[in-house]
């Protein structure tokens, strides 16, 4: 069996996205599995279409945002979201949404990018966490 | 100063911010047949390391690594 990389993804700011985006592409690109729980701000980022306007930022960092965003750019930077998708492409990565949150904000699987595979709840993802090498909350 | 390698595949990583010249390379890889020989030139800082780890942790060879003005060029040979 395949070693495994968890991350429950909290945030949904772009900084803290990129960087979860980027793990996962690393793991994939070892050879890992990738889990990703999405809940709370991590299920707002992956509503549909959501990827395309978010400009949020960690707000302590507020004031870089328009730089972070420019620079991205220039040097043509991946995106957070071509990080997963490019992450899903060379390895094995499966996203569960939390369906507390969803509860909560009164979503479906249906209101959620294609990308994301199914709703759990904590238990599956913890199921799959304590056999993970790697556990990350970002 | 290189060795005369045959290379069956190149990749121009150069300009290309982490994580994707190691994302570039593994796509790649699905198509190479054992014992071919790919060079990957780079030149995202963290590359140096990276190639290197990611050639020993997939089990495959790395043949030889060349610098020349900041660009990195790994060749690496499938074994696994």
């Amino acid at each position: 069996m395949k070693e495994r990389m968890s991350i429950v993804l909290f945030s949904g700011t772009v900084d803290k996205l990129l960087a979860a985006s980027i793990l996962a592409t690393g793991a994939a690109a070892m050879d890992m599995d990738v889990e990703i729980f999405l809940t709370t701000w991590g299920i707002e980022a992956f509503r549909k279409d959501a990827y395309k306007t978010n400009t949020r930022i960690s707000s302590d960092f507020a004031d870089y945002g328009s730089t972070m965003r420019e620079l991205m750019t220039a040097k043509k930077a991946p995106t957070w979201m071509e990080n997963i998708l490019g992450a899903r492409e060379i390895g094995n990565v499966h996203i569960a949404a939390c369906s507390m949150t969803l509860d909560l904000f009164g979503l479906t699987l249906n209101d959620l990018e294609p990308i994301v595979d199914e709703i759990t709840g904590v238990a599956s993802f913890m199921e799959r966490a304590r056999e993970s090498k790697v556990s990350l909350f970002i | 100063m290189t060795t005369q390698l045959h290379v069956d595949h190149f990749i121009d990583a150069k300009g290309m911010m982490c994580p994707m010249p190691i994302i570039t390379l593994k796509k790649m890889w699905k198509d190479v047949a054992p014992g071919q020989i790919v060079a990957i030139a780079a030149t995202d800082q963290g590359a140096r390391r990276d190639i290197p780890t990611w050639a020993e942790a997939t089990g495959n060879r790395l043949l030889e690594t060349n610098e020349e003005q900041g660009v990195l060029t790994f060749y690496l040979q499938k074994t696994a």
